[in-house]
């Protein structure tokens, strides 16, 4: 068995797996570090910078990061998670978040994060950027909530390996792209699939709006991130 | 000399409005005109929006009364789903009247106990420092707790139906998306009382006495305060009896006659037109057989208790009984019984909610149907304010192409016009100046209607309360703010 690496998240001694990111490894000593473009299954991509640790004082994305022996990782420190609160932010003013009338609301991962930092006044002005919903015969792709993780891009392929989902254009301009004859063919099954690793409600399967009731979605008690943290207050009280 | 007096903003109603009144040469009023100078344009964007979204989307026109949007918007997506009037299941049919019903008792309870007691019990020229919910709170503290409470067990059955007491989820497009469990039920049929529902009855009950007593004392005030005939529109059950949720729309005259004789709603377009006028952003509907002019009509609790044969549940009717009995069995014009019927409504509402939580058919599992899709819909429901308009079309890819709301207050239009014409008309008779009396009247006038102007223009907004007044040639003379 190979031996365990040793390293340290704000002060606390944990191990990791030879190869484990920081986040897996994190996770694995339940310690939370907040994802949106990553999921697990996928590769990821460090895209979005919300897992962002600082490592020997260096920024680093802690999904795509691999553990190192005597790391020392700064987590819950203010720095940092000021730091991710201001991306968290930037996404909301960056698209059209409107929470209330959204079918992901209760099950949205960005909303999620807003509540766990506490985002409760906008600090930075709202770009109101004009975006379009699109329409496919089993889903819509409402632009307007797209955070660009690329989740779908990774994760929704045709049996025979094409990808459904693309980006196009560059910086401000970058959006999804759908291939029309793709998605076209697409079941329920997939669109489902598709809405599910959506982290916001930019995929929406058609026709399935609020059936899952105020109180049973997933973090309509739990704030994201403490079923990790449970986890580990679970470990200590044995 | 000409004058034009303006009320800005009135207040103790929901939404932001004000008041004109034009006088003559010789002081006396030429014309009254209520005001909505909110616009929000909710038809507009939820163009574009995919249908499902609709019953949550619209409701975020009010916080009063959310639960009327989300009906009626779901009530339309009902159609769209092919699952249309009748055709819902039972559980759903129940929760969402359950929801309903406990909406109209939280906002009548909130408009009288909170918005218009403070007028009937300390009396229209008291100081507003007194004249107002907490000064009803602290010289009749029974009173103002049942109010409060009244207010809480609608809030808490909207709640437990649609997940929210305010802007809740549970109305879906062909159904409902949760029913109550065992507890839920039974923490509104066996909590300790004060608060359950066999309690709220017996104080509904006391409410409308608490009415009645204030009326006998004060007859010919409340008779005569802005009485005025028009035509009454609500919808009614098939078989004549009150309903909140669901029927056939049916018209009155001020006589009684049937004007619009019990017509599928989803053809309201046939039959309701909508002026716009340059003074307002509140539409004008009216009845087009009757034209522009002669056509307008009023809507809430008093038009539903002139267009209904009977109220179905036994204390109501009593009730009901009493007060057709007070006009001989005609129409009633007088804008302050709008109280009274407000307070019956609110008696039937709590006896409606404890025979659905004794209904089974509320525990149930079988909760939304599809059927064959449509690309239109019309959903319309008694709301609190009156009846409630919604009308949708949507294109192949799921998205609304096309929104009409024709809500309450905005049915209410032309009345609140008519009733601040005649109390002007009273209380103005040639002063020079701008009475604290008249200010006071005028609101008391328009809130006996309880207009929510938020939901009129699809606008939110405060309230405050001005009065100008303005010569021949337009330049103002005299303002008066509180």
């Amino acid at each position: 068995m190979p031996e365990k690496i040793k390293f340290f998240i704000d002060g606390k001694e944990c191990l990791a797996e030879r190869g484990q990111t920081i986040y897996e490894a994190a996770k694995a000593n339940g310690v939370y570090i907040p994802i949106l473009c990553h999921f697990e299954g996928l590769k990821p991509v460090g895209s979005c910078r919300i897992c962002s640790v600082r490592v020997n004082g260096r920024w680093m994305a802690s999904c795509t990061q691999p553990v190192t022996e005597g790391m020392m990782v700064e987590n819950q420190t203010p720095e940092v998670e000021e730091y991710r609160k201001a991306i968290i932010e930037m996404l909301f003013v960056e698209g059209n978040h409107f929470c209330p009338t959204c079918e992901k609301s209760g099950n949205c991962e960005l909303q999620a994060l807003a509540y766990r930092y506490q985002i409760m006044v906008p600090r930075f002005p709202y770009l109101f950027p004009r975006k379009d919903v699109e329409a496919f015969p089993t889903f819509l792709l409402d632009h307007n909530r797209c955070v660009q993780c690329r989740r779908c891009v990774r994760a929704i392929e045709t049996k025979d390996g094409r990808k459904i989902f693309a980006m196009k254009n560059r910086s401000g301009q970058v959006r999804i792209n759908v291939d029309r004859k793709l998605a076209a063919k697409m079941s329920e099954e997939e669109a489902q699939k598709a809405m599910e690793i959506c982290p916001v409600g930019a995929i929406l399967k058609k026709e399935v709006g609020f059936k899952v009731p105020i109180g049973k979605r997933k973090y309509d008690f739990k704030p994201i991130g403490s079923e990790i943290e449970e986890k580990s207050e679970g470990v200590k009280n044995e | 000399m000409a004058r034009k007096i303006t009320i800005e903003p009135v207040t103790r109603v929901e939404g932001h409005g004000k008041v004109t009144i034009h006088l003559d040469d010789q002081g006396r009023v030429a014309q009254a005109r209520f005001h909505v100078v909110e616009f929000r344009g909710f038809e507009r964007f939820v163009q574009g929006r995919p249908y499902w979204e609709i019953p949550v989307l619209v409701q975020r026109l009010c916080g009063i009364c959310p639960v009327s949007h989300h009906l009626a918007g779901a009530k339309a997506m009902d159609v769209i789903v092919g699952v249309g009037p009748g055709k819902l299941t039972p559980t759903a049919e129940k929760m969402r009247r359950l929801m309903h019903y406990g909406q109209m008792l939280q906002s009548h309870a909130l408009h009288f106990f909170h918005l218009a007691s403070p007028d009937l019990l300390f009396g229209f020229d008291a100081d507003p420092k007194v004249r107002n919910i907490i000064g009803v709170a602290k010289t009749h503290k029974d009173i103002a707790v049942k109010g409060v409470l009244l207010r809480k067990f609608g809030q808490e059955i909207i709640k437990a139906t649609a997940g929210k007491k305010i802007h809740g989820t549970g109305a879906i497009p062909g159904g409902i998306n949760k029913s109550l469990t065992p507890e839920e039920r039974d923490y509104f049929l066996k909590s300790p009382a004060p608060f359950n529902v066999d309690t709220m009855i017996e104080w509904a009950q006391e409410a409308v006495q608490l009415f009645k007593k204030i009326h006998r004392e004060n007859r010919e005030v409340i008779d005569n305060f802005a009485h005025f005939p028009s035509n009454h529109l609500s919808l009614v059950r098939k078989d004549g009896a009150l309903d909140f949720y669901h029927g056939v729309l049916r018209a009155v005259d001020a006589e009684g006659r049937k004007i619009l004789n019990d017509v599928d709603y989803q053809d309201y377009l046939e039959y309701i037109g909508e002026e716009v006028r340059t003074y307002s952003y509140m539409k004008f509907p009216y009845l087009k057989k009757l034209g522009k002019e002669k056509g307008w009509y009023r809507v809430g609790p008093i038009a539903r208790l002139n267009t209904c044969d009977f109220i179905p549940s036994p204390r109501a009717q009593k009730e009901f009984e009493e007060y057709k009995a007070y006009t001989g069995g005609k129409p009633n014009n007088m804008t302050l019984h709008s109280h009274w019927a407000r307070l019956i409504e609110m008696l039937h509402a709590a006896e409606v909610i404890k025979d659905l939580l004794n209904d089974p058919d509320i525990l149930g599992d079988k909760l939304v149907k599809k059927g064959r899709k449509k690309h239109e819909g019309v959903g319309l429901i008694e709301a609190p304010r009156g009846t409630l308009f919604h009308h949708y079309r949507i294109n192949e890819d799921d998205q609304v192409t096309m929104a009409n709301l024709i809500v309450s207050t905005t049915n209410n239009n032309q009345a609140y016009n008519e009733a601040v014409r005649l109390v002007a008309e009273t209380f103005i008779a040639g002063k020079p100046e701008i009475t604290e009396g008249l200010l006071n009247r005028v609101e008391v006038a328009i809130r006996a209607y309880d207009p929510c102007l938020s939901c009129a223009t699809h606008a939110l907004g405060q309230m405050p309360l001005e009065v100008e007044l303005y010569n021949a040639e337009g330049q103002l003379i005299d303002r008066k703010r509180k």
